[in-house]
């Protein structure tokens, strides 16, 4: 049985109408003068599109900045490998496009899981984005005649991506890296790589600094700050095979969480439908090919199933274009959500392709017999090199075979309207938090929302919690911190001293599959509760017979993942928890109980329409539900439609 | 072509520490799979290590497909390995034959200090970024987007120079170990730019001056930064940043 919190979640929305709450809230929230700002300090944990923009950001405003990430450097950060582009309500090509449209398109792609005040204003901002992102030097696409070239993506029928060609989020990346090394040169950020957070130090119910290990010396130091910022991004990783970089992890999220951070709507992950499949057991990741390709790349299978022909030799009336079958006016650009689904049902239906039979066809014939080669190398040249370089397979010849894979996680630490937790004076931005996608993210809409939150969001309500807050000094010797030193301290060695049999790895394998066969594109009742089940006996496994080799003080990558591990061990079974309770399907999150005669996903708004935020009640203890209810006012849920 | 399993020896640098002195040492891996990525290989020889009792080999790598710079590696004496354009996490076994002898090393150059193993420390390359490689322009300061045209064509050879992705295979491959590659895709992406301009001169000087004191060596074109560079960054580039250069010492710094 669910625990349940008597009393719900207050999220410090403001009153008023949804365009006008932010304008307003700016004015109404407290400002800390020019002056003083030098006299607080900020901790951002992760350097990628949201930690890195915040970091820069603050610094420039005057506050002392710590920045810390796990990479070699601040540059690393997985954003860098966001290929397809970044949105913004600009409407430059005049078709159509609106903040309130941009809105509308992110709230219906969340399936009515999302908080309407935040989609608003993160609407607003995405234009100040643009604008901020070119001044830095950002070389967007271009027109002919020197304005911003703008693609489409799924979900909208609208054109509002701004794009670097395959290489957006490396752009954008290295715009906030560069911003943050400005600040880095004037003292104002002070930079500490190749560092992982162990623990939130929390001082009287208020967060207040971390634990890191100094990856390169194991040396476990304290620092603290007048708040912290946590942006770490997704949890992807706890499927061991994702799209995520191979150092993603839950850690510094979980560790929060363990503190007392709700986390929510574990429970959202999203599953993208344009990956390569996988090869072999030895597989580490899995590669991403851009949605931006489904703008050329048209999806099928053989209509017979067990068509053994090589896909050139396919002729038309023998190809099941199924995504422009069921869904004529969204064609290819549904979003991904549903993508992902077609194909898992096409595949399961018995006409996947390839050696696996786990695979879909994602064919540029027309595309290129219509614009030529060219064209279609200089807007996704990148992508087909590495398609080609992972497969050997030239996609210009033949198509390619794609199948979901998961991508982005929906879910993460709770946050209110000012991006802050439920803990005072810990704030978390982008993919880390969970507030602006709801159930399903839309392409290209991960990178407005990391830089709205590190550019345009905190910056003002962090503000407001300095200006606002008793904040006495916390001395590194502070009980606080020397219990959570100890913490950090005591785990490690816990680790080191199981001295089992069974490398990290292998349970890491273990645990992605039991998350990807019960908690992956489609769930159910009996496979969540047997993951439950799995998970809490590979954990007690984990425990007795990992295998950690090499000792605490100094550079050891099998101590890292195995700490990594550790922790994707709980929280999976928050994840499936969560996907148990949640008695509905929506967005990314499929139960095959409740779903349409069509096969799309059923939502049950009358018992569902909240936020599921979890408090922690230690390990293997139920945790605690809290709701936060959802209002839609002005965009009225409906049964998601795209076809 | 290859069959399908291969077997292999790799040589393998192993090095405690930054001030121990390191050696290789030799493992024979059976029955890899053409199909891996090089980065695979290794984790196959790391589980394999564990199992034994032996501390697996500590190499840098994250993102695994080829774009955020972490991994490095000189295979058989080649900077990312012998595939062109290509990073190390996107290698794959099929290029190599039953029977082949893999020697693997670190990034060896002065700027990059070994850490541990085939992991180096290249924060040299984020203190000549925060020397000058950027636009100094605050947040909220930025005027339309569309108010600063730039043409199409000169766009395409900013972004050329702007894939670079910091890796340090320029350097690694370069008989002098000089930072010149990566360091003119940054000076010319932001020279050719509009918003690059008003920093151009002090841009060009601030950095070549850190590049210097982080103990790269001098550029002798040679050309072998870029055809070990995975982005495909043009030494054109280089030329660039000489003509900056000249130009910010004959007119001055901005």
């Amino acid at each position: 049985m669910v625990r349940v919190a008597s009393e719900t979640l207050n999220s410090r929305v403001p009153e008023g109408h949804v365009d006008q709450i932010w304008d307003k809230h700016r004015f109404n929230m407290k400002l800390v003068n020019p002056a003083n700002k030098r006299k607080f300090s900020v901790i951002v944990v992760g350097t990628g599109l949201a930690g890195g923009s915040a970091a820069a950001s603050l610094a420039e405003l005057g506050y002392e900045v710590k920045s810390f990430c796990f990479q070699d450097s601040p540059r690393r950060a997985h954003s860098i490998a966001a290929q397809g582009g970044i949105n913004a309500a600009k409407n430059y090509p005049n078709d159509g496009d609106s903040i309130w449209r941009l809105f509308y398109d992110t709230v219906k792609g969340g399936d009515y899981r999302a908080r309407e005040a935040n989609v608003y204003r993160l609407a607003q901002v995405s234009n100040n984005i643009i604008d901020q992102c070119v001044a830095q030097g950002v070389p967007f696409a271009r027109e002919y005649g020197g304005t911003l070239a703008n693609r489409s993506f799924g979900g909208a029928q609208v054109s509002r991506t701004f794009y670097s060609r395959g290489q957006t989020g490396q752009q954008l990346l290295l715009g906030a890296y560069q911003a943050m090394m400005r600040q880095v040169q004037l003292g104002k950020v002070q930079l500490y790589a190749r560092r992982e957070m162990l623990e939130l130090i929390v001082v009287d119910g208020v967060a207040r600094g971390i634990i890191v290990r100094n990856l390169v010396t194991g040396q476990l130091e304290t620092h603290t700050a007048d708040a912290v910022v946590m942006s770490t991004g997704g949890y992807g990783n706890v499927y061991y095979l994702s799209t995520n970089a191979k150092g993603c992890n839950v850690t510094a999220a979980w560790r929060c969480h363990k503190r007392g951070a709700y986390f929510a709507n574990p429970c959202y992950t999203q599953i993208h439908p344009t990956c390569i499949p996988v090869s072999g057991d030895y597989q580490s990741k899995l590669t991403l090919m851009s949605e931006s390709l489904r703008n050329d790349g048209r999806v099928w299978v053989p209509k017979n199933a067990g068509d053994s022909r090589a896909p050139a030799e396919i002729p038309d009336e023998d190809r099941d274009y199924y995504l422009e079958r069921r869904y004529p006016s969204f064609g290819n650009l549904v979003p991904r959500d549903v993508a992902s689904r077609a194909a898992k049902e096409r595949c399961d239906a018995g006409f996947g392709v390839g050696d696996t039979n786990l695979a879909v066809y994602l064919d540029f014939r027309d595309a290129i017999m219509r614009v030529g080669e060219d064209a279609i190398r200089k807007k996704y040249g990148n992508l087909f090199h590495m398609y080609h370089k992972t497969t050997a397979e030239d996609p210009y010849k033949v198509p390619m075979r794609i199948f979901p894979a998961v991508h982005y996680t929906m879910g993460g630490l709770w946050v209110d309207y000012h991006l802050m937790s439920n803990l005072p004076g810990l704030f978390v931005l982008g993919e880390a938090n969970f507030s602006d996608h709801g159930a399903n993210r839309l392409g290209a809409s991960a990178l407005m929302q990391g830089l709205s939150d590190g550019y345009f969001v905190l910056p003002y309500t962090i503000g407001d919690h300095l200006a606002t807050s008793e904040l006495p000094t916390v001395p590194e010797d502070h009980p606080a911190c020397v219990e959570a030193l100890e913490s950090a301290k005591g785990r490690i060695d816990q680790l080191l001293s199981v001295q089992g049999t069974r490398t990290v790895d292998s349970f890491h394998r273990d645990l992605g599959q039991i998350m990807w066969d019960n908690c992956g594109m489609a769930r159910n009742k009996a496979g969540l509760e047997s993951a439950v089940g799995q998970i809490q006996e590979l954990r007690e496994q984990f425990w007795q017979n990992v295998r950690v080799l090499g000792n605490g003080q100094s550079f050891n990558q099998s101590l890292e993942k195995a700490g990594r591990v550790a922790d994707f061990l709980e929280f999976g079974e928050l994840l499936a928890t969560d996907a148990l309770h949640r008695e509905e399907s929506c967005g990314g999150h499929f139960r095959e109980e409740h779903q349409t005669d069509e096969g799309e996903a059923k939502r049950n708004d009358e018992k569902f329409n909240y936020v599921a935020a979890w408090e922690y009640n230690g390990v293997g203890e139920d945790s605690t539900l809290h709701k936060e209810p959802l209002s839609f006012d002005n965009v009225p849920p409906a049964t998601r439609s795209y076809k | 072509m290859s069959s399908d399993l291969i077997n292999l020896t790799l040589r393998v640098w192993r090095q405690n520490d930054p001030d121990s002195q390191g050696q290789f040492e030799s493992y024979q891996l059976n029955g890899v799979s053409t199909h891996m990525s090089f980065l695979e290989m290794l984790d196959v020889l790391n589980e394999q290590l564990i199992e034994s009792g032996q501390e697996s080999v500590a190499f840098d790598h994250d993102c695994r497909e080829g774009i955020c710079g972490t991994c490095s590696l000189m295979i058989n004496g080649q900077a990312h390995g012998p595939d062109k354009a290509t990073t190390t996490c996107q290698l794959h076994m099929r290029r190599f034959n039953d029977g082949d002898t893999v020697t693997i090393e670190p990034w060896r150059a002065t700027g990059f200090p070994v850490v541990k193993d085939l992991v180096v420390d290249r924060g040299a390359f984020d203190r000549i970024i925060s020397a000058g490689g950027y636009v100094s322009v605050n947040t909220g300061n930025a005027p339309d987007g569309n108010a600063i045209p730039i043409a199409g064509t000169t766009q395409e050879v900013a972004m050329d120079a702007a894939a670079c992705i910091g890796c340090g295979a320029c350097v690694a491959a370069c008989k002098n170990a000089s930072a010149m590659l990566f360091v003119s895709a940054k000076v010319s992406q932001l020279a050719i730019l509009p918003q690059g301009q008003q920093e151009r001169s002090e841009r060009v000087v601030s950095m070549v001056s850190q590049m210097d004191d982080e103990g790269f060596g001098s550029c002798t074109n040679t050309s072998e930064c870029e055809a070990a560079c995975p982005a495909e960054i043009s030494v054109s580039n280089i030329a660039r940043l000489n003509r900056e250069y000249l130009r910010a010492s004959l007119c001055g710094r901005d």
